[in-house]
């Protein structure tokens, strides 16, 4: 054997001593205790593990180690990994079950009517008067159909249009978010204002997809029905309306989450505004108006500071993020107390709004925030937690189905091929209908 | 001792080949066979829910027929493979030729050859998000062609498909270029220089030389280079689904056939997925024949 | 005439290699760019971020690098051996020995050797899963022993460069058939050895299709599964310059283990395929 080959079958068979390499962790039963040692969470991204280790971690009980499982949302890849692993459920030792799995606004239906979720009432121990602050839609859309709670969330995510300040100067004649909320009351205005920045070489919007969510928010039917596809004609005005922006050049053609889309908010940008929820503002765009993102984040650094946000032409609410504990889990008592902690306990809702800038879900305090002396730095010192509130009072979900996510998914992907202008409205529609029906078999056209 | 001088080896035939088979049974044939025997049934996942399996025949096949346009995608993949194969065909030949020339002598050759190996290197989910970014509307190409005054407005290339199409098949030709010429320029040192020399003593041009010595001699090369590269067009997949988020962006036109199966293996459709691996195996084994005639014939000509 | 040939040689040399070295130069000259400038443009002029890049994908504790350096190079390491030491058995076994169904096996190796993997992904992963193998080594190492393309590669060299006449001296001398294709046999076939097992280990380590569906813990993610993660798993905190960083850190193994062995593979391919 060549030298190469030797070293080869030296690491192949050292490593078959290594247990560890090839086992999946210690299986290790825990013997006889009411709780298991393992908290194992299943989540797309670092969001709730970072609010969980800034709020919760300390109050851990030292024996137990937390997992996170973190697969990405791309190609459905997280909900994948999530279906495998509650089917198998039964089937593995307690420590690999899992504890904690956390799910989207998007495709949280999937999950709320099965019985993998647990009780939140009965199983849990959260009671009532625990959730009486909480928005009652975050309540309902986490209700199965047997009335039962399956999930609870630290955040609402009640939406808004986020214009930068010196073209809203530029454009409207004021930064002001009164006068700017005046001048985008309705979707006649939005347009008019369109016309208006476009005069002056702005674009209203940053690309197709940004309105989106104001429309798909005020759905009056859902996706399917029965099991027929059921097309809402608030989503034919999001077409319409986008057509009509792309052509007239309103908006600046990016993708959204794509690099010209942040590019509109740098320094030199030239989109007006951003539709959002709380998340997008400190999370999202935030970061991405900065020059130097090591810097401090003050007026200066890019665009920072430079922004305001204001209800906009209609009301919507944005994603979310809830937190389900699973069926078959060992750690009842710990999942009662995360769920206290970040969801219920009044402080540290106010922190998380505080520190992270999501407006989270307990109604009282955010009342109390947006009557405070808040300043939210991003946005040129502005309390927005007021104007949240506003759009808050009239999220109504009861249009959300189990097929959001793929729908939006597939819709944008059809849709841009029309905005481009490669090919028909009809065409733009089958390619829909083919891309739905292979996602959701059981569905017809 | 005596014994041992006729004895049999057959024996250590089967002893050779049972690993492969053991696992290949285990591992690939195990699942494709039940790949198949789903392709018969209707079954799939709503959510947590599981439908099925119903035995329904042969209706999977009629809806990836007929419906869904797998024609379209075969189609698709074969123009995408074409793109890149021509020129990819033409400058491997033109290099190996050089490299090979012992009029040329080309200098720094294994450092030529080093290099257009390079790419085959990078992760093809690295290189298209490269690609991406360099393509993009606001990107790198585009404000190279606008301030050297080519263009007005950007190119929006993945908004199109001939650009999107052309974009792959620029991926796939960087990609695998390095690799045929190596095996061409292999063929060519194969061919017995004697023949170069005459006919240069006859007074054939370069280009004679080429098309009346080279190619003919090259053929079996050219047909094995051509089936390889064929095999991994059929199995075109991570360069086009990243690059067109997935969709096959414009309006499916980029869509390849592992794509399409790829869409069946996300939603858990165990039947239509069954189908559509049917499908490309027919295709492959057609193609796997083509080959099997031709390696046959080079193996028991060797002989 | 042989001047010009010359020339235009040379410029489509020059040309190609620009084009072949650009994308390289681009992914080190991204991991030394912080986020913001990557997402503003391009540069093909190095920054001075490469550190501040390194420090963040490292103390980044979902990604943890290391571990997953260190299960890339045990999987690709084992992958690469094992398909090329047991391609090298089956295509002894068909070369060396006559027996009754050589020839279909031969036929069945060739047809499969075809065979998309993917077409076979769903049953493999529900077999994977009846197995209890999920989010183990197993499942990723151990298929590689049939490896058809790499079997047909090694057969095609030992038409070339296996005279049977060595083997009949090693029998003469009492070797047995083990032992003499061990010592014997095997380093004949170096140099196809070695082209197939930089191919097998380049193919394995950058391989996402297979890891990602069936890795599942932290400590088990290969590299490609860690940049997918980087990538996609948070647009809102997405940082390119750690993308690209994992992508140099990715590379540079291949591309020092590819630079040292490129002489011999270069040659290894050359004499492989001469029969074609």
């Amino acid at each position: 054997m060549t030298k190469l080959t030797r070293f080869f079958f030296a690491l192949a068979i050292a490593s078959l001593f290594v247990p560890s390499v090839f086992a999946n962790g210690n299986k290790e039963d825990s013997k006889s205790m009411d709780q298991g040692k393992v908290l194992n969470i299943y989540a797309w991204n670092d969001e709730f593990q970072t609010r969980f280790n800034d709020y919760y971690a300390a109050k851990l009980p030292a024996d137990v180690t937390v997992n996170w499982i973190i697969t990405p949302n791309a190609d459905n890849a997280y909900q994948n990994k999530l279906d495998e692993a509650l089917l198998a459920q039964d089937s593995v030792s307690n420590d690999e079950k899992i504890d904690i799995f956390l799910v989207e606004a998007d495709y949280a239906l999937k999950y709320v009517d099965t019985p993998y979720t647990l009780d939140v009432n009965k199983t849990i121990g959260l009671t009532d008067s625990d959730l009486a602050n909480q928005y009652q839609y975050t309540k309902d859309i986490m209700t199965d159909s047997k009335g039962v709670l399956k999930g609870v969330s630290w955040q609402a995510c009640p939406g808004g249009f986020i214009y930068r300040r010196s073209i809203a100067e530029d454009v409207i004649g004021s930064s002001d978010p009164k006068d700017v909320q005046a001048a985008l009351d309705s979707w006649d205005k939005f347009d008019s204002v369109a016309a208006e920045a476009k005069a002056k070489d702005y674009f209203m919007l940053s690309g197709y997809d940004d309105a989106f969510r104001v429309f798909s928010d005020n759905m009056s039917s859902k996706w399917v029905k029965g099991n027929k596809i059921n097309i809402d004609p608030s989503i034919e005005r999001w077409i319409d309306m986008t057509k009509e922006y792309t052509d007239l050049g309103y908006n600046n053609k990016a993708n959204l989450w794509s690099a010209e889309s942040w590019g509109g908010a740098a320094v030199d940008g030239r989109v007006f505004g951003y539709f959002g929820p709380g998340w997008f503002v400190d999370f999202c765009l935030g970061p991405a108006t900065l020059d130097d993102p090591d810097a401090e984040k003050t007026i200066g650094n890019g665009s920072y500071g430079d922004w305001g946000l204001v209800k906009g032409p209609q009301g919507f609410s944005w994603g979310g993020t809830w937190i389900c504990g699973a069926a078959g889990s060992d750690n009842l008592d710990l999942i009662k107390d995360i769920m206290y902690t970040l969801t219920v306990d009044e402080d540290v809702l106010v922190a998380i709004a505080q520190d992270k800038g999501d407006f989270t879900n307990n109604e009282a305090s955010m009342a109390r925030l947006a009557a405070s002396d808040y300043q939210n730095s991003f946005l040129g010192g502005q309390n927005h937690m007021a104007e949240f509130l506003e759009s808050a009072k009239s999220i109504d979900r009861s249009s959300m189905s189990a097929y959001d996510q793929g729908m939006t998914e597939k819709l944008m992907n059809s849709f841009s091929d029309y905005f481009n202008g490669t090919v028909t409205k009809e065409q733009a529609w089958d390619n829909f209908y083919t891309a739905v029906l292979e996602l959701y078999p059981n569905l017809s056209k | 001792m005596r014994k041992k001088k006729f004895i049999s080896y057959s024996k250590w035939g089967y002893l050779f080949l049972a690993p492969f088979f053991i696992i290949y049974t285990i591992f690939a044939l195990i699942p494709l066979l039940s790949t198949f025997y789903n392709s018969f049934f209707e079954n799939y996942r709503v959510g947590l829910t599981q439908v099925g399996p119903t035995f329904i025949g042969l209706d999977n096949y009629k809806e990836i027929l007929t419906n869904a346009g797998v024609p379209k995608y075969a189609m698709n993949t074969l123009i995408m493979w074409l793109l890149g194969f021509v020129p990819q065909i033409v400058v491997s030949l033109l290099l190996s030729v050089w490299f090979a020339s012992s009029a040329l002598k080309i200098k720094g050759q294994s450092f030529f050859k080093t290099v257009i190996y390079l790419p085959n290197l990078i992760m093809a989910a690295a290189f298209s998000m490269l690609f991406f970014t360099l393509f993009s509307d606001a990107g790198p190409i585009n404000s190279i062609l606008t301030s050297a005054g080519l263009i007005n407005e950007p190119i929006r290339y993945l908004s199109m498909t001939n650009t999107s199409r052309g974009l792959i098949a620029l991926m796939n030709f960087l990609m695998w270029y390095g690799n045929t010429t190596i095996l061409l320029m292999a063929g060519i040192l194969g061919i017995d220089e004697s023949l170069f020399e005459a006919a240069r003593m006859d007074g054939a041009t370069s280009g004679q030389i080429f098309s009346k010595i080279i190619i003919p001699l090259l053929i079996p090369i050219l047909v094995f280079v051509m089936i390889t590269s064929l095999i991994g067009g059929i199995q075109m997949f991570d360069v086009p689904q990243i690059l067109t988020k997935g969709d096959g962006l414009p309006n499916r036109t980029t869509m390849t056939l592992i794509m399409y199966l790829n869409k069946h293996l996300f939603s858990r459709n165990f039947g239509l997925a069954g189908a559509v691996s049917v499908m490309i195996f027919l295709i492959t084994a057609v193609l796997s024949f083509i080959v099997y005639n031709f390696s046959m014939k080079s193996y028991y000509a060797d002989k | 005439m042989l001047k010009l040939e010359r020339t235009i040689a040379y410029i489509v040399l020059i040309f190609m290699t620009c084009l072949s070295l650009f994308p390289f130069i681009i992914l080190i000259v991204n991991s030394t760019r912080l986020h913001s400038d990557i997402s503003k443009g391009f540069s093909i002029l190095p920054s001075k971020y490469f550190l501040q890049n390194w420090i963040n994908l490292f103390s980044d504790k979902n990604i943890p690098i290391l571990r997953a350096l260190w299960n890339s190079v045990l999987i690709s390491t084992l992958t690469a051996s094992l398909s090329v030491y047991f391609s090298a058995v089956t295509a002894y076994g068909i070369h060396m020995y006559s027996f009754k169904g050589k020839e279909v096996a031969f036929r069945f190796i060739m047809l499969v050797m075809m065979v998309p993997p993917q077409v076979s992904a769903l049953g493999f992963l529900r077999l994977i899963m009846k197995m209890n193998l999920l989010d183990n080594f197993i499942p990723l190492i151990i298929p590689t022993i049939a490896a058809p393309i790499v079997f047909f590669f090694i057969l095609q060299y030992m038409k070339s460069s296996l005279p049977f006449e060595i083997v009949e001296a090693a029998r003469i001398d009492g070797s047995g058939e083990i032992r003499t294709f061990n010592t014997i046999v095997l380093p004949i076939l170096k140099p196809a050895i070695a082209v197939q097992a930089i191919f097998g280990f380049v193919g394995s380590w950058n391989n996402y299709f297979m890891p990602a569906l069936i890795i599942n813990s932290k400590g088990n993610k290969t590299i490609p599964i860690l940049i997918a993660q980087l990538r996609s798993a948070d647009y809102m905190k997405f940082d390119l310059g750690k993308v690209y960083m994992l992508i140099f850190i990715a590379i540079v193994p291949l591309m020092i283990v590819y630079l040292l062995l490129s002489k011999y593979i270069i040659r290894g391919i050359t004499m492989g395929s001469v029969k074609g």
